[in-house]
């Protein structure tokens, strides 16, 4: 069983002890424990349940590549599954829970999986879920559904927060192990700046571990750097992503580790770095033997670690299973502690070096050209059944033990140089993919900015693995433009170790039965058997590999698995492993979270709102808000007990009867100035607007160089030189930009400024009969027709504002709209209100202004238009100068198919029945097309229930449509039906227009 | 996150500053082109694995639209110029010869 050591230890305080709880049991753990270094001290080996065959499972690792003990860690809003029991630091009333069993970890119904684990091969659900269709919604999903996933997503909103912050800095090292000190150390020396993160909570990395002396060494650099004034340390902060030049995001974990969930949670740093030294060290690779995956089977790393830095014991007796010389320290680490390894099984035919010796003189049964033919047992390991490493598996003996500790040899962690296109080598005879330095990734000036450090870099022995992260932090600093001394990078030692030999399979020549049973994934649960029927069923490449067998997919994304699984595809192919080549490494380097990528963007500041300055007084009145880009506006204000149907009813019949009142202050609006302001307003609209006189108002159309129609408003010329473009509310910051676009890049020599002013000035429309008369009220004279006639424009004093009144309507009604500075906007609609009461005057929203420009069949961006529609569509032919030689669009309106007289064109619609045309309807034809659906000959552009009429009203796009007046056509309702209308005049109201022109 | 360097401001600023705007040095055809010009002039762009000519606006900064040479493939940034041309500079041309020997985009080469 597995327990805590009397002595030793070097992360824990074993003065005091903390609780927590798991699974709802209360545990103990010291401070400086992890929740798998505590639970693995309370003998708790079964971590979880494995996810496609619901084996059981224990911790195989010490740190962020754990793909088994996965829990769901915290309650409420503070839950979140899926976190790594390595990585997850212990402290007082952290609650875990484990995932994917049912009903109980210890006992577990889905188990029986994996005795049918022969009919559940790769690509079992491809080959299985196939048909009949009506299968997938009722049979399949509800049982894919229910079996998939990990642990399960948090209930509540998240209670806690997080943050971005940007930092800026010479040189970010990454990993804070001794190459990442002593790189960073090398760089800080010129004068650079020098940002170091390390993901775990200690410095030092496996140094302190693996070397005598490593711990001193470690606080020497640390106690340097920690003086140096141009260095930055952050621990628990891990290196996620390096992107296009030099850009990288780091991952600060802030309360994860303590009671205390005050201040942001997660940080995510967004680094701009000069130069990136990615000192990220080496992952062990576990071995393929069967029951590689019993609990109790560690990385054989793994295992001294919970030794050494938190005394735990994983068992009693360890039998170490390797193919390299570094598994023998966990051999002496086991035997100093006074553990019992009662053999170390070394897959090579001759052996190991100075460590096997030294292993032999400490009285350990060392076995070459050996391995394991399989595990003995199932919740825990009782035994190993040891067999030739050369042979097919034919047992020699059986040694009780209750730990594995397997080496399969190191895979530097090449993650962070191949997001951003460094390449790998592939290392024949250290038998792994390194970086390759010749082919780094490059940045804006196509310069190397990436370097590796240490046992990234491949430079696997403590020695090697220093003198190369000096070099690297001399390197980044000469590349930053210091100058940086390599005087101390020491040669390194020849080695007294052994070399590897790789070892794909143990043994190599395993049966069917060893190999379905030799676990490459055990996050996903891929066998050396898949990935070779794999290979067989056609999959060679290693990415359409991984996706057929999801080996290396969900949180841990392969760090164990990825290279013993392509080096089993390789074999399976006859293909060398460098041909067969990596999947791609993508960022996150390990899971971040969404609150860290959201940062502070959520909730109310998750984007800027845009307020009109009525925007209180429409709040007070009780406006239901309709959202309008950034902007609210006031769909209706819907009084006691009123529905909205009924609010806007209400207000569309008193503006028609009375006066009402819009805040159209979110109409974009924008100067155009210069003296050639005119010329370029004509190539901007299709009509003409250089003779348009000062004083007045034109509405135009613009259209993009497609052709296609992209906005539409009212043009007033100020004076001579000056312009100002009302555009759709949606529409001002893209017009505007488009404007400067063609200014700036097409036309840049001609005289003209453009700015947008929409928020300097609050709009107010007075729309109704009574209009003229709140506007007199209110001081203004030489209101009357002659003096001030429709698609004019004129300075007023108003309730002593100065404003400037454009008499134009959107609504068929008398109507002005005045502009004053945005700070009187609230001034001038409460005094607009106080004038009108006597008049009966009303406030009207978004709604009644759309059915009131449909009942006076005006077009709306958005509605009528869809991108595909060019103003020849909408009957807007009288809007297009013919005079001109040139607009935008122009050219593109006399291609074939924008003049085909089978375009689909504006009419009004009218239900026979006088009902609602449901928006977006399509008009049926006569019989089939070629994939057997109705024939469509239009569709409902607007529709809406017109108060001023009493019955549906609505506007189309439908083929010969205006030829076809008084027709009666069909259109599809949704869930079946036929509803038949009348194809009408667009205009359902005031045709001649005796009501806007009083 | 690329880094570009406004040439109008002379600021060098995170991508998240600027927006790409598409290929550069199209020449307009108006009313009176040839349909093959029209669509051409309209649709019809380069997408080389190599060196690109780019236009980019300073969206939240100084406003101003540029235009940028680049590789598409290494994402080196040869230079940034004016949008105001329609040739780029000579000393960038011979810049990106001098490192992508042989190149060629549209005339330019």
């Amino acid at each position: 069983m597995s327990t805590r050591l009397a002595t030793g230890g070097r992360l824990i305080d074993r003065t005091r002890s903390i609780e927590f709880r798991f699974n709802g049991q209360r545990l103990s753990g010291h401070p400086g424990d992890t929740l798998a270094s505590a639970l693995l001290a309370g003998d708790r080996l079964l971590s979880g349940r494995s996810f496609k065959y619901h084996r059981p499972r224990g911790l195989v690792a010490s740190g962020a590549e754990e793909p088994n003990a996965l829990f769901g860690i915290g309650e409420g809003a503070r839950f979140e599954p899926n976190q790594r029991a390595t990585t997850q630091e212990l402290f007082d009333g952290l609650t875990a829970k484990s995932q994917n069993h049912w009903p109980s970890l210890e006992f577990d119904i889905g188990a029986v999986n994996t005795k049918l684990s022969r009919f559940f091969p790769a690509g079992f659900y491809y080959k299985t879920f196939m048909g009949p269709r009506a299968f997938w919604k009722h049979v399949y999903e509800p049982i894919i559904r229910q079996s998939a996933g990990l642990g399960q997503p948090p209930k509540e909103g998240d209670a806690d927060r997080y943050e971005h912050f940007y930092a800026y800095t010479d040189v970010l090292v990454v990993g804070g192990g001794i190459a990442g000190l002593t790189a960073a150390k090398a760089a800080a020396d010129s004068g650079a700046e020098v940002l170091l993160v390390e993901q775990t909570a200690h410095w030092g990395g496996r140094a302190p571990v693996d070397e005598d002396g490593g711990e001193a060494d470690v606080a020497a650099l640390v106690d340097a750097l920690e003086a140096m004034p141009n260095v930055r340390m952050r621990a628990r902060t891990m290196g996620a992503g390096v992107y296009d030049h030099g850009y990288v995001l780091a991952y600060e974990r802030l309360t994860d580790h303590t009671d205390a969930k005050e201040g942001p949670r997660h940080r995510l740093w967004r680094i701009r770095a000069g130069q990136v030294i990615t000192a990220t060290g080496a992952i062990e690779r576990p071995l393929s033997f069967a029951g590689n995956d019993v609990p109790g089977v560690m990385l054989a790393s793994a295992v001294r670690d919970y030794v050494v830095n938190w005394a735990v014991s994983p068992g009693d007796r360890t039998v170490v299973v390797t193919n390299n010389d570094d598994a023998y320290r966990t051999a002496l680490a086991l035997h100093k502690a006074g553990l019992s390894v009662p053999m170390i099984l070394d897959a090579r035919a001759g052996g190991g070096g100075a460590l096997a010796q030294a292993a032999r003189e400490a009285g350990i049964r060392v076995e070459n050209g050996k391995g394991i033919a399989k595990v003995q047992g199932g919740k825990r390991v009782t035994g190993v059944a040891i067999c030739a490493q050369a042979g097919e598996g034919a047992v020699l003996e059986t040694i009780p033990c209750d730990a594995v500790a397997m080496s399969g040899g190191w895979s530097p962690v090449v993650h962070l140089w191949s997001h951003c296109g460094g390449k790998l080598t592939w290392d024949e005879a250290q038998a792994m993919f390194r970086p390759d330095p010749d082919r780094a990734p490059t940045g804006h000036d196509g310069k190397p900015f990436v370097i590796t450090a240490g046992a990234a870099s491949g430079a696997m022995q403590a020695q090697a693995a220093r003198a190369d992260a000096a070099v690297a932090g001399a390197m980044a600093a000469e590349r930053t433009g210091r100058e940086a001394s390599r005087a101390d990078a020491a040669q390194p030692a020849s080695s007294d170790e052994h070399p590897i030999e790789p070892v794909w399979m143990m043994p190599q020549g395993a049966r069917y039965d060893l190999r379905s049973k030799a676990f490459l994934d055990y996050q996903n649960d891929v066998k050396v058997s898949d990935v070779q029927l794999a290979a067989r069923e056609g999959f060679e490449s290693v990415e359409h590999a991984k996706r057929y067998t999801t080996l290396g997919m969900a949180t841990d994304q392969g760090k164990l698995s990825n290279i013993n699984g392509l080096a089993v595809l390789s074999q399976s192919l006859s293909t060398p492993i460098p041909q067969v080549g990596t999947t791609t490494f993508r960022p996150p380097y390990t899971p971040i979270s969404m609150g860290a990528i959201a940062g502070e963007a959520r909730g109310e500041i998750f984007q800027p709102l845009r307020r009109t300055p009525m925007h209180r007084w429409h709040e007070d009145h009780g406006a239901h808000w309709e959202p309008v880009g950034h902007w609210r506006r006031p769909y209706c204000y819907p009084q006691d007990g009123e529905s909205h149907g009924d609010a806007v009813g209400r207000e569309i019949n008193q503006t028609r009867a009375r006066v009402g009142l819009l805040d159209a202050s979110t109409l974009g609006k924008i100067v155009v100035k210069g003296p050639d302001a005119g010329k370029f307003l004509d190539m901007l609209y299709t009509n003409m607007m250089s003779t348009l006189k000062p004083g007045k108002c034109r509405y135009g159309l613009m259209c993009s160089e497609n052709g296609f129609l992209i906005d539409d408003g009212v043009v007033a010329r100020w004076d001579e030189d000056t312009f100002l473009c009302h555009t759709t509310t949606g529409g001002a910051e893209r017009i505007h930009a488009h404007m400067e676009e063609w200014l700036q890049t097409e036309w840049w020599d001609w005289k003209v400024y453009v700015a947008n002013v929409t928020e300097q000035y609050a709009q107010i429309a007075v729309v109704g009969p009574k209009a003229r008369e709140v506007i007199e009220k209110l001081g203004a004279e030489g209101m009357d027709s002659q003096t001030f006639p429709f698609m004019a424009w004129e300075d007023r004093d108003l309730a002593g504002i100065r404003a400037r009144i454009y008499r134009i309507s959107f609504s068929g009604e008398l109507s002005y709209e005045i502009a004053v500075p945005a700070s009187q906007g609230l001034a001038l609609w409460e005094a607009l209100m106080d004038a009108g009461a006597e008049f009966g005057i009303t406030p009207y929203g978004t709604e009644a202004l759309h059915v009131m420009r449909a009942e006076k069949g005006f077009i709306m961006i958005g509605d009528e238009t869809d991108g595909t529609v060019i103003p020849q569509d909408l009957g807007l032919n009288w809007a297009i100068s013919k005079k001109k030689d040139d607009y935008l669009g122009k050219r593109a309106q006399a291609r074939s198919h924008m003049t085909d007289p089978k375009r689909w064109k504006l009419v009004g619609l009218e239900t026979t029945d006088g009902s609602v045309l449901p928006d977006g309807a399509y008009a049926v034809g006569q019989g089939v097309n070629a994939n057997g659906q109705a024939i469509t000959i239009g569709r409902v552009t607007s529709t809406y229930h017109s108060p001023t009429l009493g019955r549906g009203i609505a506007m189309g796009l439908v083929l010969n449509g205006p030829d076809r007046m008084g027709e009666v056509i069909e259109f599809g309702k949704i869930g079946g039906g036929r509803v038949s209308a009348k194809i009408v005049d667009p205009v359902f109201f005031d045709k001649d227009g005796e009501k806007q022109n009083v | 996150m690329l880094l570009l360097e406004c040439p109008c401001c002379g600021v060098t600023a995170e991508e998240t500053e600027f927006h790409g705007g598409g290929e550069a040095h199209l020449k307009r055809f108006g009313p009176g082109s040839a349909d093959e010009e029209f669509e051409s002039y309209l649709f019809h762009r380069e997408n080389p694995r190599g060196v690109h000519f780019e236009r980019w606006r300073h969206v939240n900064g100084c406003g101003k639209w540029f235009h940028a040479a680049r590789c598409t493939q290494t994402l080196e940034v040869f230079g940034t110029y004016p949008a105001q041309t329609t040739r780029p500079p000579e000393d960038l041309l011979a810049k990106i010869r001098d490192k992508r020997p042989g190149w060629s985009w549209r005339d330019f080469a």
